[in-house]
């Protein structure tokens, strides 16, 4: 158990390709805080950083009170999950667990009762004997988490571990790293694109950008006030529709738009957030033809093309409205549903 | 396949057939030669069915040879060359595989220049380079000496080069699992690669020993004193005797022949269990 500390963290690689461009991030004991951010952002890279596969460039990683910057992961005190496991093929479960243990110089039986209550937690324990080959999907990827359990590390770091199972079982294995970490309270740090899987695993979000850090914050402080267009583009979904104010004010902004910050000139607003019903508060009303209508079961998504505009635009609303695609439609939203940002910086303006 | 075309299969089985038949026969003729007298063998035509002297053909080149041609006992020259063939796939094996780790996981400083050099020598044979090898063999005093049969052959660019290329299939995320596991390269070695490379070193054990147990100029080179006769060597100066005794040299071919054999059937199991079970 430990806290996890980055300081100006950097990553150059020759021929000046900057992958991590100064990171500081407190990460606090027992918490579980997801890097999340669009392929090619540099949060792999990052996490490989304190996990020690990666050299440090500049900057200083504290995990506890100990600067380890310099030392082999071993010695980090860290555990780690692997995207694709990174099983030994040829060691049976029981082996794959029992490794790391051996190597640390453990006795058997300490080993034996570790693996256990490690299986036992995991209900791999039936598995023990068999090779990983022999597992499905699911099976391996709770041996590879098994590998980070036994150790009883000052922290797990996971990289994308749930991006080669299917989609049903990608959401059984969240809810149990999210209960797993809730009862061990270890440190995790956890990397995903997956901006679902970022919302509902993470105390904290970091969503990282081309190597810089756009926001961190709990995940419904970013949903609710993403810090720059980009956040509010990948957390989401669908992503929120950015709207020029001038457009608006042309379709008749009912003198809503005035009051905005300084620097605004665009708005978000989230598909949820666009009515097809005239809501009681001030509103803007803006005209559109839908031009595909998507049917999701509990809620549908409403693709429109604005009334004097080719911007794509969602709306989403909750069962199925009476709509065909090629009518007119008009939408309504409120004051409070907007998003201040300027286009030139990218950032939020205000509110 | 799942065709079933009755004329087909038959005119596969006739090729294959007589594919085995071409290649088995000679062996045949060989097993039934070293069971007959030499009067036996020289009467006309070769006798296709087995005679009565293979007891004594066998026991006595085992035993004492043909020593005025220059062949010590079988069982000598049979032990020499298992000697020399598993010191050279042995010595082989480890160096190619050390190598090859080397190349693959660290990086150093004319690492793909080191790589290129050791490919470059596949091109070399043996032959190519025989005059200096015994000329620094000669210096270094192990003319006559197992070590002067197996050391200069042991340097394998070919093995090294399968090596590398398995290694790097290998995912890096096995290295890196087992450096957070704790272990150190050397460890990775034992425990990780060498169990993944089973497969492989017993394809290349076969090769290599087969290689080895062939050697024939090398050895012959070498060696002037006949407490380190190789077999092929010795089959070669009974052959080369004015009255070669043919049932005798027969009995040493088969006797050459076994081993490599038995190395093929023993290292087969393991390959191809190898291959069955091993799973990246």
């Amino acid at each position: 158990m430990a806290s996890i500390t980055l300081e100006g963290l950097k990553k150059t690689y020759s021929g000046d390709v900057h992958a991590v461009k100064g990171i500081d991030l407190q990460i606090e004991d027992g918490e579980f805080v997801v890097l999340v951010g669009p392929s090619g952002c540099g949060k792999s890279t990052l996490l490989r950083m304190v996990a020690g596969l990666e050299t440090i460039t500049e900057g200083t990683l504290k995990i506890g009170d100990r600067v380890v910057n310099k030392l082999e992961p071993a010695e980090r005190d860290i555990a780690m999950v692997f995207q694709n496991y990174a099983l030994y093929p040829h060691m049976t479960v029981y082996n794959n667990l029992a490794y790391g243990l051996k190597n640390r110089g453990f006795n058997k039986e300490d080993i034996e009762k570790r693996v256990r209550i490690a299986a036992k937690m995991l209900e791999i324990e039936e598995f023990l004997e068999r090779k990983p080959r022999k597992l499905s999907g699911g099976q391996r990827q709770r041996v590879a988490m098994g590998r980070a359990l036994v150790r009883e590390p000052a922290a797990f770091l996971f990289d994308e571990p749930l991006s080669n199972l299917d989609a049903k079982l990608r959401v059984q294995m969240r809810v149990e790293i999210k209960q797993l970490q809730r009862r061990l309270k270890t440190t995790s740090l956890y990397v995903t694109h997956d901006q679902l899987e970022a919302m509902t695993l993470g105390d904290r979000l970091v969503v990282l950008n081309a190597g810089q850090i756009e926001q961190v914050g709990t995940p419904m402080e970013i949903y609710a006030r993403p810090a720059s267009m980009f956040v509010a583009g990948f957390i989401g979904s669908p992503a929120m529709n950015m709207l020029p104010v001038d457009y608006l004010n042309e379709q008749g902004a009912n003198g809503l738009l005035d009051n905005l910050p300084d620097g605004t000139d665009v708005v978000g607003i989230r598909p949820d957030d666009m009515h097809l019903a005239p809501p009681t508060a001030p509103h803007l009303i803006v005209d559109s033809t839908l031009a595909l209508f998507e049917a999701a079961g509990a809620e549908s998504h409403l693709y429109v093309t604005l009334a004097d505009s080719d911007q794509p635009t969602v709306i989403r609303v909750s069962g199925q409205p009476p709509v065909a695609e090629g009518e007119t439609l008009r939408f309504f939203v409120t004051r409070d549903a907007l998003h201040p940002f300027n286009s030139a910086t990218g950032k939020r303006t205000g509110d | 396949m799942v065709e079933n075309r009755p004329w087909a299969n038959l005119i596969a089985h006739i090729i294959l057939i007589s594919g085995v038949a071409l290649v088995a026969f000679p062996v045949y003729v060989a097993i039934v030669a070293s069971t007959h007298s030499l009067s036996g063998l020289l009467q006309g035509t070769l006798p296709l069915l087995p005679g009565g002297h293979g007891i004594e053909n066998y026991t006595r080149m085992w035993q004492s040879g043909v020593s005025n041609a220059g062949a010590p006992p079988a069982a000598l020259m049979l032990w020499n060359s298992f000697i020399m063939a598993m010191a050279i796939t042995v010595g082989k094996l480890s160096i190619s595989l050390l190598s090859a780790f080397a190349i693959v996981y660290f990086r150093f400083r004319f690492r793909m220049f080191f790589f290129w050099v050791i490919f470059v020598t596949l091109m070399l044979p043996v032959e190519v380079r025989i005059i200096p090898t015994f000329q620094v063999v000669a210096d270094l005093k192990m003319l006559n000496s197992f070590a002067g049969l197996s050391i200069p052959l042991i340097a394998s660019a070919t093995a090294t080069f399968l090596f590398r290329q398995f290694f790097m299939t290998i995912p890096e995320e096995m290295l890196e699992a087992a450096r957070v596991d704790g272990a150190g390269p050397l460890k990775f070695f034992k425990d990780i690669l060498m169990p993944l490379s089973v497969t492989n070193i017993a394809a290349l054990f076969v090769i290599m020993f087969i290689y080895g147990w062939n050697q024939y100029l090398w050895p012959l080179i070498i060696t002037t004193d006949p407490d380190y006769y190789t077999i092929v060597m010795g089959i070669q100066r009974m052959t080369s005797e004015e009255n070669p005794q043919w049932q005798l040299v027969m009995a040493a071919v088969v006797m050459a022949a076994l081993p490599p054999v038995l190395v093929i059937l023993f290292m087969q199991r393991l390959f191809v269990k190898g291959l069955t079970e091993t799973e990246k």
